[in-house]
């Protein structure tokens, strides 16, 4: 598809009823999601549903959006049919959305855009945004220097330190990289600071949440926004192949490019839609950041989903090797299509996911995020036991450089 | 019409021509076996009711004290439970002050609504706060709470709107707690003159007593919101004073006893 057809294809944001008109007033999707947070907070998510609500129908902002998706992001982004990877593995024919070839290095930026959109019509001067690996405030950061609006950025300290080249280059974005020492200073104990932030400053700040997760209507919201990677997906893949895949494969850790990847899909009974969550150092572990496979239903920043909570209802640190997916919840929509039946989840474990980071700079010279890499161990795995005559796409949701110094660590190897 | 009722204690307040001071303490905090102690000397000092705050492990409405509160309390493992028994142990002496608990839905939700319904019922509880639990998404949870004569109490925030005003006026149980200022708890000071036209406002909607919470630091401050309100609640100040002398338990209630009485002399003169 060349950048003038995706622009064209995107003249109305996350349209997809087939399969079901959710979330609901309420923002649910059945038991899940909805609204649970401070009273102070209530009204400011009231304001932004019916902005965006009426914004998605504005011809000057859906076109906005898709100039800046266009020429600023790079999109679309390709669909790569990964030919030696296929033939190695001796199955389907496996394709892979190139995320990681966006302006910032992921698909983070989709949602930024939009939301930063939204905050400029909206009128607010100051974003702020939660991250983990870096990768979401990286995104964040760079769209507030395009809008030219002020930005901070909350991250655990654990965090931090384990990320010191994305702290960086957030300041260099002008960004205000706040650390969290509170908690597991990780990424939960960021978004509730973030969450905190909001609260004091509702009247003049947009809170830009990552992922599919947070109070209605972020979910929904995050959701459209991702939706391009599904749409664009389904079609280049009947433009290279004709018809559509036999399966999609993606990363879970809050899920939103999984859900962008999903959405357009939800109503194609006959494609697999498969996320794959981090099992750690393995599902019986304990070690693990696998809410949709071992978690249980909690209420937990905003929504009500799966996550990782002990019998007090305490949330319980989580472990993966990818710190994007090292999160103890889950977007409420996944949860809703785990238990629907709609989509499939399993894990992945950091030992797997690090083959497969391997196995894709050796068999197509494409370094792949380590989040990104779950996604491609399962689909690895699935596409062997495939026959050689279907087709599988998994979603290459980051590109890798960010996780070079944790690989070289454990390879021993000293790059400072 | 049960002894430790909310209903109860605002009646009496109000033949007595008094102002409510509600005390916010987190259960377990410094340690679980202070914390009966501690609620029955904070009743003898003037609180009028105790809020025992259910420690959490993402307090998301926090403020840097009671975030430091809840991890104390959370390293000794201070569970749901454990504030319900404490509860039961503080009413074998304490038959009619109300003690309200006050925190996060995923323990509560974890435990079961009707268990919590239940056992809370039977430990004595008086009402609830659950800070992330708008009643947009409290249906189920405040029948059941209705049905066991909790009340489980609702918030406004200087951001609600009349309509939706009424709404939660409608659906507060016991009083309506007004969040004075848009942050968590312990932030900046009040502006006195706001929050007496805010619950000027809130006033023609509900018969509810209204008391007032966060941004109240000392005796002036709770002296100023008490003309306004019919009650005020007192929880970052008080933490604070905990915190600083965690290490000596019998400093520590002195401090907080003389820092209550205060308040209840500054509210009452």
């Amino acid at each position: 598809m060349s950048r003038s057809e995706a622009k064209s294809s995107r003249d109305a944001i996350g349209q997809n009823e087939s399969l079901y008109a959710l979330p609901d007033d309420r923002g649910h999707f059945g038991q899940f999601g909805g609204k649970f947070v401070a009273e102070t907070l209530m009204t400011a998510l009231a304001e932004l549903e019916s902005e965006y609500r009426r914004l998605k129908e504005d011809k000057s902002f859906t076109a906005e959006l898709a100039r800046d998706l266009a020429d600023y992001v790079g999109r679309a982004s390709p669909l790569y049919f990964a030919e030696r990877l296929s033939r190695e593995t001796g199955g389907a024919a496996i394709y892979l959305k190139r995320e990681d070839l966006n302006h910032t290095g992921a698909h983070k930026i989709n949602n930024c855009i939009g939301q930063a959109l939204l905050a400029k019509y909206m009128g607010k001067p100051r974003i702020i945004a939660e991250t983990g690996a870096g990768q979401h405030g990286v995104a964040a950061a760079t769209v507030a220097a395009r809008f030219g609006l002020e930005c901070r950025v909350y991250m655990g300290s654990e965090d931090i330190r384990r990320q010191s080249l994305n702290v960086y280059r957030m300041k260099l974005l002008g960004a205000e990289v706040v650390p969290v020492t509170s908690g597991s200073k990780t990424l939960k104990d960021a978004l509730n600071e973030a969450m905190r932030d909001w609260v004091t400053h509702v009247d003049r700040t947009h809170y830009i949440i990552g992922s599919v997760a947070g109070p209605h209507p972020y979910p929904m919201l995050v959701r459209d926004f991702q939706s391009v990677i599904g749409e664009e997906t389904r079609q280049q893949f009947q433009d290279m192949h004709g018809g559509l895949p036999d399966a999609l494969v993606a990363c879970v850790g809050g899920g939103s490019n999984a859900m962008g990847m999903f959405y357009p899909f939800l109503g194609e009974r006959s494609v697999r839609l498969i996320g794959v969550e981090a099992a750690g150092r393995g599902l019986d572990s304990g070690e693990h950041a696998a809410p949709l496979g071992r978690g249980r239903v909690g209420v937990l920043h905003g929504n009500r989903t799966y996550v990782m909570g002990d019998e007090d209802g305490q949330i319980i640190p989580t472990h993966s090797i990818s710190a994007g997916l090292d999160y103890p919840g889950v977007g409420p929509e996944h949860a809703y299509l785990k238990d629907l039946g709609r989509a499939e989840y399993v894990a992945v474990d950091d030992a797997q996911a690090l083959a497969a980071f391997r196995r894709l700079n050796l068999l197509e010279g494409i370094l792949p995020a380590l989040e990104s890499a779950h996604a491609l161990a399962y689909g690895m795995q699935l596409a062997a036991e495939m026959e050689r005559t279907q087709t599988l796409v998994i979603n290459l949701s980051g590109r890798g450089d960010k996780d070079i110094a944790i690989i070289a660590e454990i390879d021993g190897i000293s790059i400072d | 019409m049960k002894t430790h009722s909310l209903s109860q204690t605002f009646s009496t307040l109000a033949r007595q021509d008094k102002k409510a001071l509600l005390v916010y303490i987190v259960a377990g905090d410094p340690t679980p076996s202070l914390t009966v102690p501690l609620m029955h000397r904070l009743v003898a000092a003037g609180a009028d009711a105790i809020e025992l705050g259910l420690p959490f492990s993402d307090p998301e409405a926090e403020g840097p004290v009671i975030q430091l509160a809840h991890e104390r309390a959370l390293a000794h493992k201070t569970s749901l439970r454990d504030c319900l028994q404490m509860t039961a142990s503080f009413r074998q002496d304490d038959p009619v002050t109300p003690v309200i608990l006050m925190g996060y839905l995923n323990p509560i939700e974890t435990l079961g609504y009707v268990a919590f319904g239940e056992q809370g019922a039977e430990a004595g509880v008086s009402g609830t706060i659950i800070v992330n639990l708008p009643p947009e998404e409290a249906g189920d949870l405040g029948q059941i709470l209705e049905a066991h004569g909790i009340d489980n109490i609702c918030l406004l925030a200087p951001t609600t709107g009349d309509e939706r005003a009424k709404y939660i006026c409608r659906a507060s149980r016991g009083f309506v707690y007004y969040v004075s200022l848009t942050g968590t708890t312990g932030a900046a000071t009040l502006d006195i003159d706001a929050v007496a036209a805010q619950l000027a406002r809130f006033r023609t909607l509900s018969d509810l007593p209204m008391l007032v919470g966060f941004g109240i630091k000392d005796a002036t401050s709770a002296r100023a919101v008490s003309q306004v309100a019919d009650g005020v609640i007192v929880g970052s100040a008080i933490v604070s004073l905990m915190a600083e002398h965690a290490a000596d338990p019998a400093l520590l209630i002195d401090r907080v006893v003389d820092f209550v009485s205060r308040l209840r002399n500054a509210i009452d003169r």
